[in-house]
């Protein structure tokens, strides 16, 4: 398997940057950038390619749970302000 | 480099600084946004996005009862479980997965730890009735001894020196033949102050009773080993280090002899038959990811807390006058800061900083007009009690936040103290030969 090339590990890690900012909480979202940039810090010298490609994968996950979780607290925080229809007494469509 | 970075800085006291690195509060617009600061992290902390991710499939789709041993649903919900043990058991250096049990939480287990153990062994020799502990152990701990003095058994309070560290000397002339457990809290929540555990433990072992240590504030803050500690026994709590509110451990070490209990909860016989009940699948691996994140960050969170504590010292050293920081300052947890401003009512403190969640002390006891009993055991006389604060740093707090209690704290201190008779008097007493301490206020 190719290891990833600079472009695509800086692709991921803008991509987490940006997803991260879109924390709703202050506090995670401080955090998640801050953890985000002393990870690819701490592993800019990494040259082992199996090692990278380890690293870049565990990036691709945990950009999936930042995402999750984006969702989670965007949805959390219009139930909190009232701006849905499960609590405007509408029927709720979006139930699986 | 990072450290070499607070060094410089901490010489020039450049209160300036911003080592830490990302703050994305740039503009006066952003500021004034945030409006809430939680820094009140020994009562409970915000959990970790990446622990709620592992933990929502279990609240979902993954929903078997972990001790159904007939089809997948249940082997499913059993893996997690076992994983969860596996990652509490490697962060405190365990040897066998079975040595934890879960519970509903610290309190439970500090429970079923004191009440469980000694009834199980007085039953066996009813000359076995002794337990030794701390005058500042937490509540759960000290209603258990009180409970079991009530149904006869003797209990040795120990009392702190001014540091808040119970010294060994003391254990040492308490420990008796009829000893059957000693109890001393790891990391005390309120003062922050670590015991010494590892020759405490030696001198449990020494002596062939058992060892309890409430850890729920020391998980995954501080290096835990159980084995080189001689730990026995120890409680942890989930929602002390960013994991889901509801869940506990129990550690038991296997040894020979078996350490026995009486079982608090009866029921299934799950969980060895000390504590019945299903097991709730989705907050034991919340708990198991809280300890595999803290078993990472430990080092990386600590360096960051130990900036904090610094920081705020020198900020109100340097900027206020009459103020105690309550414990000792080295053998400390330094994300735990207490703090008394004198001639200042605690509460009324709080109250001003309405935008800031701090405490006045344990949350077990905030609803109490009482001073601190934690405070009152170090020596701290009871007016000065009342004017103290607690101040909780976590993984999740900013630079800025920091910077917004420290000034907040001097404007507000500074405030109070200018409507205060106590501190009037005082300067009024530097300028002549009166003595405040005369004064009894009831």
């Amino acid at each position: 398997m190719a290891a990833s090339s600079r472009a695509q590990v800086l692709d991921l890690y803008r991509a987490m940057l940006r997803e991260s900012k879109r924390f709703s909480s202050y506090n995670y979202r401080t955090y998640a950038v801050r953890r985000i940039r002393d990870a690819f810090r701490e592993n800019k010298n990494v040259k082992d390619p199996v090692e990278i490609q380890t690293l870049v994968n565990k990036a691709k996950r945990d950009l999936e749970v930042i995402r999750r979780q984006v969702a989670e607290q965007g949805t959390a925080a219009r139930r909190k302000t009232g701006n849905s229809s499960w609590s405007l007494g509408k029927p709720c469509t979006h139930w699986p | 480099r990072i450290l070499t970075y607070y060094t410089v800085n901490l010489l020039k006291l450049n209160f300036n600084a911003n080592p830490i690195g990302v703050d994305d509060v740039k503009n006066e617009k952003q500021k004034k946004k945030i409006s809430r600061f939680y820094l009140d992290s020994q009562a409970t902390t915000m959990i970790d996005p990446r622990v709620f991710d592992k933990m929502i499939p279990y609240m979902t789709y993954v929903y078997g009862n972990s001790h159904s041993r007939n089809h997948f649903f249940g082997w499913e919900s059993e893996n997690a479980v076992e994983e969860a043990r596996e990652n509490i058991i490697r962060l405190i250096n365990g040897k066998n997965n079975k040595e934890i049990i879960f519970t509903s939480g610290a309190t439970e287990s500090n429970n079923l730890a004191i009440i469980g153990i000694c009834t199980y062994y007085n039953n066996i020799n009813k000359n076995k009735n002794h337990i030794i502990t701390s005058q500042i152990e937490h509540k759960c701990i000290l209603q258990s001894c009180r409970y079991l003095q009530t149904k006869g058994f003797e209990v040795t309070y120990l009392k702190p020196n001014q540091k808040g560290i119970i010294e060994l000397e003391d254990i040492k002339k308490n420990i008796k033949p009829n000893t059957i457990l000693a109890s001393f809290i790891f990391v005390n929540n309120e003062i922050g102050v670590i015991q010494d555990i590892k020759n405490i433990g030696k001198m449990c072992k020494e002596n062939q009773i058992l060892f309890h240590t409430d850890a729920s504030q020391a998980i995954g803050k501080v290096p835990i080993d159980v084995q080189e500690m001689n730990i026995d026994l120890m409680s942890i709590s989930a929602h002390k280090i960013y994991g889901p509110k509801g869940i506990g451990a129990l550690f038991i070490k296997r040894k020979k002899p078996n350490i026995r209990l009486n079982a608090m909860m009866h029921g299934g016989g799950q969980e060895r038959g000390m504590r019945s009940g299903t097991l709730p699948t989705h907050l034991i691996v919340g708990l198991g990811e809280a300890i595999q994140l803290c078993s990472r960050e430990m080092e990386r969170d600590n360096k960051k807390l130990i900036f904090f504590f610094n920081y705020v010292k020198q900020y109100l050293s340097k900027n206020l006058d009459y103020i105690i920081f309550n414990g000792c300052q080295i053998n400390r947890y330094h994300g735990n800061l207490n703090i008394s401003f004198l001639f200042v009512e605690g509460e009324s403190l709080l109250m001003s900083l309405n935008d800031i969640a701090l405490s006045s002390g344990s949350a077990c006891t905030s609803n109490t007009l009482e001073p601190s009993y934690v405070l009152r055991s170090i020596g701290v006389s009871e007016d000065i009690a009342h004017t103290s604060i607690r101040i909780g740093f976590n993984r999740f707090t900013t630079f800025f936040e920091v910077q917004k209690l420290c000034v907040d704290l001097v404007n507000s201190v500074k405030r109070l103290r200018s409507i205060s008779p106590l501190y009037e008097m005082e300067l009024e007493k530097n300028n002549s030969s009166s003595d405040t301490l005369q004064f009894v206020w009831t």
